[in-house]
């Protein structure tokens, strides 16, 4: 099957690449890009490992085809830092423990960010249904909730 | 995954086109969300899968005196943050809100959920209590369907195979009605209705008599269903109590359930009694009417 090219921003630097009609975003991102920080959990949208932001918005990108964003913006973990500086919500994970094993923590890095950047001030409520999209099988969650709460609060 | 090729057509014709190639099994995706897991588990063998969100009647969404239009590329999230439906059809935006997670919401829409025609599609009552119209499209033309007849059961839908949906149009709710919808699920949010049900009532302001009642039922028979014996314990009525649990005793005769890894038969009957009750009750406070 003939590879189709696919042209789009990854983290602010513009890409072209040729990717197969049925390959996922995911995989593009991974295999093609070497951008290795975006995990493959379950791969049908329950744990939300593979969430990046595709024009503004999460996405799970193991349900995304790589074709599907041509054209599109996309911010994965690895684009989160700027200047060398971490983004808040990274450095209030670190700083509340907010992660054992660490590999849903780019997912939740993401939706995270997505919910602070619409809602800034999120209730404890509004923090567990925007990271319900988002499994975690060491911290219980509560250490991720707080450390949500604490970017909302500008503690970090 | 399973090897299909990629079509992005930027308008009807060009979708059309795709249609209309006899030697292909072309499957539209809209967010992808159920489509490419199906693809992914051998479910679904398309061998064109046609993205329609670059087509641009696909996006659509507005409001106007025809009532409310949702392209079938809208995702939910684009649905219930439109102000018309927040203020218009609370039960679309409820049930728009539940399905999935906030990354589901982002990519998945009302258009896919039907076109998937799952017994549980948490929009389905919503649509039909709000006497939704279906808008379909192919090479032959388009026709209107009413949204109940567009199930057939589960994973099917009224479309012929050279058709996709264009879009869903909702009328504008009747003065004095309000609409919600319930579903239950054992935790608080991302899973598959055990049950669900939607309630719309219109009520004279005057006599506060029931003019109009609609329920419709999810997850309880091979497709939504239509609780007709529950809406007409209660027009023509001062709805009160009794009549509240009457209505949810006659709900459950629309119900045909199964036993599943869910629930059990004896359960979801349960459900649409107490999710029925709840929803009317819902639906009067809406109204002030308690």
């Amino acid at each position: 099957m003939a590879k189709i090219p696919l042209v789009f921003k990854v983290n602010g630097e513009q890409q072209e690449i040729l990717v197969q009609p049925y390959q996922t975003l995911l995989s593009a991102l991974r295999d093609e890009l070497r951008l290795t920080g975006t995990k493959e959990g379950c791969s049908n949208g329950n744990c939300g490992a593979c969430t990046v932001i595709v024009n503004g918005r999460t996405a799970d990108s193991c349900l995304v085809l790589a074709a599907e964003a041509n054209g599109a913006e996309v911010t994965t973990v690895e684009g989160l830092s700027q200047n060398g500086q971490l983004h808040p919500v990274q450095k209030a994970f670190m700083k509340y423990g907010a992660l054992q094993c660490g590999f849903c923590t780019p997912g939740f890095l993401l939706s995270a960010k997505y919910l602070l950047d619409s809602n800034p001030n999120p209730t404890e409520h509004e923090i567990r249904l925007a990271i319900a999209g988002n499994l975690c099988r060491c911290t219980g969650y509560d250490k991720i909730v707080r450390a949500i709460q604490a970017v909302a609060q500008a503690e970090v | 995954m399973r090897l299909f090729e990629f079509a992005a057509p930027k308008s009807l014709e060009e979708a059309y086109k795709i249609l209309s190639r006899a030697d292909a099994d072309v499957r539209a995706l809209a967010g992808g969300t159920d489509l490419i897991d199906q693809v992914h588990q051998g479910r679904r063998k398309p061998s064109i899968v046609m993205d329609i969100k670059g087509i641009p009647e696909m996006k659509r969404l507005a409001f106007d005196r025809e009532g409310l239009h949702i392209g079938a590329g809208a995702s939910c999230t684009d649905i219930y943050n439109f102000p018309p439906v927040k203020k218009n059809y609370i039960s679309i935006a409820e049930s728009a809100a539940l399905v999935g997670s906030v990354q589901i919401q982002n990519r998945a829409g009302i258009g896919g959920n039907i076109c998937n025609a799952a017994p549980s599609a948490d929009t389905a009552p919503s649509l039909i209590v709000h006497n939704a119209r279906v808008v379909i499209a192919g090479p032959k033309g388009q026709r209107v369907l009413p949204i109940e007849q567009f199930f057939l059961g589960p994973g099917q839908n009224a479309m012929a195979k050279d058709e996709i949906l264009l879009g869903i149009v909702v009328p504008p709710p009747p003065a004095s009605s309000a609409s919600h919808y319930l579903r239950f699920i054992p935790r608080e949010e991302m899973d598959i209705a055990v049950a669900g049900v939607a309630s719309m009532v219109v009520i004279d302001p005057k006599s506060k008599v029931c003019k109009t009642a609609r329920i419709a039922l999810a997850s309880v028979a091979p497709t939504p269903v239509r609780a007709k014996d529950a809406e007409a314990v209660l027009e023509g009525h001062v709805i009160n109590e009794a009549l509240i649990r009457e209505a949810g005793e006659k709900a459950i005769n629309a119900a045909k359930p199964i036993t599943d890894v869910r629930g059990s038969i004896e359960y979801r009957k349960e459900l649409v009694k107490v999710l029925t009750r709840r929803t009317l009750t819902k639906c009067l406070e809406t109204l002030g009417n308690r």
